[in-house]
């Protein structure tokens, strides 16, 4: 119920922000759509916790200024490998654990791990995720395992 | 100065045309033209503001939809394909 | 005075997200194999990318263009790292090995073989 609630509230304000029109006949076809959908994704039983994951609303903001400016210096670090050319990078694959408990927050961690530049995670495997990283800096960054501590405190 | 941004864009989406030609394996053509894609969703984006006409964005928004789409199917489509071409080479 | 200030933070957003966007595009044609080239794609698409919506929606101003510069913002970042991911695996699945995970045997055969070559 709370579940289905979140999705209609997220439709609406998807509909009314890209819409720009408001008078009544729009406005019931909005209604109209998203009750059809809703219901829809009810039948398919895909209205619960991974759907719309309604535990981490507080704790993902915080995570989420933090990885901002691990990308931005991430960025910064890659920026200056494709400058000085071939000769400044070594590429290798290394592999680190997920201690996440659901998968949601494991999805959480592969996909960071992605966005920060540097380090592309290329496989998951139960706990265990494939990383190429582009040089040792960003692999031993990766290895430290802050990001690992931060995805599990988001979880809870 | 949405120009100079245009420009580049321009620039970087030529690049990645040169490295999707160029590329020797497929995926290296994949991936240049999800950046291609990735690049042109940009592009529309500041010739909303370029030409001052409001309804870009919508259309830059449904070109992100298809671009990712198109990349995963086509992604689909050789992880598949793929096989029967390492069968053949044996 | 404000718009001045308005507009100097967004040509520098706008700027800087040009600069990353090529300086992604030259690490795309610059390294050496397909494992590194995704290091280089996902720089434009993270900060080059960012930058250069944000110096849009400083020009945005509070109207409908904003959410909608921010659904596409959001959209990109999380499209973008599934793409890679996905690419990547593909790419794994489909037997081509990242630099230090080749053993012997000339690769390069393989790659040849590749009917898409112009």
């Amino acid at each position: 119920m709370r579940h289905g609630l979140a999705l209609s509230i997220l439709l609406s304000a998807f509909w009314l922000l890209n819409s720009g029109h408001y008078t009544t006949l729009l406005l019931f076809f909005m209604v109209a759509s998203v009750v059809s959908i809703v219901a829809l994704s009810h039948y398919m039983d895909v209205v619960d916790g991974e759907g719309q994951p309604l535990s981490i609303t507080f704790t993902l903001p915080i995570y989420l200024i933090w990885l901002a400016k691990e990308v931005v210096l991430a960025n910064i670090a890659v920026a200056k490998c494709v400058w000085k050319g071939k000769g400044s990078i070594s590429p290798r694959t290394i592999e680190v654990t997920a201690s996440q408990k659901s998968d949601l927050g494991k999805v959480i961690y592969a996909n960071s791990i992605t966005l920060t530049p540097g380090t592309v995670s290329i496989d998951l495997e139960d706990d265990k995720i494939l990383v190429h990283a582009l040089d040792a800096e960003s692999a031993d960054g990766l290895l430290t395992g802050e990001m690992d501590r931060r995805v599990c405190r988001v979880e809870q | 100065m949405f120009a100079v941004a245009a420009l580049a864009l321009l620039v970087v989406m030529a690049m990645a045309l040169l490295r999707a030609y160029l590329g020797p394996t497929l995926y290296d053509r994949v991936l240049a033209v999800n950046n291609f894609g990735t690049k042109t969703v940009l592009l529309i984006a500041v010739m909303d503001f370029l030409s001052g006409r409001p309804d870009f964005l919508d259309i830059a928004i449904v070109y992100a939809l298809i671009n990712f789409i198109s990349i995963i199917a086509v992604l689909r489509f050789f992880e598949y394909a793929d096989k029967k071409v390492a069968e053949h080479s044996e | 005075m404000m718009e001045i200030i308005l507009d100097l933070v967004s040509w520098i957003f706008l700027l800087g997200g040009s600069f990353f966007c090529l300086t992604g595009a030259l690490g795309l044609l610059r390294f050496p194999e397909f494992f590194s080239r995704i290091h280089a794609a996902s720089l434009t698409d993270t900060l080059g990318a960012s930058m250069i919506l944000i110096g849009l929606m400083f020009q945005a101003g509070w109207g409908l263009a904003l959410p909608k510069l921010i659904l596409i913002l959001i959209f990109s970042l999380l499209a973008g790292t599934t793409a890679s991911h996905a690419m990547g695996k593909a790419a794994l699945k489909s037997g081509m090995k990242p630099l230090d995970m080749q053993d012997d045997g000339p690769k390069d055969e393989a790659e040849e073989e590749q009917p898409w070559k112009p």
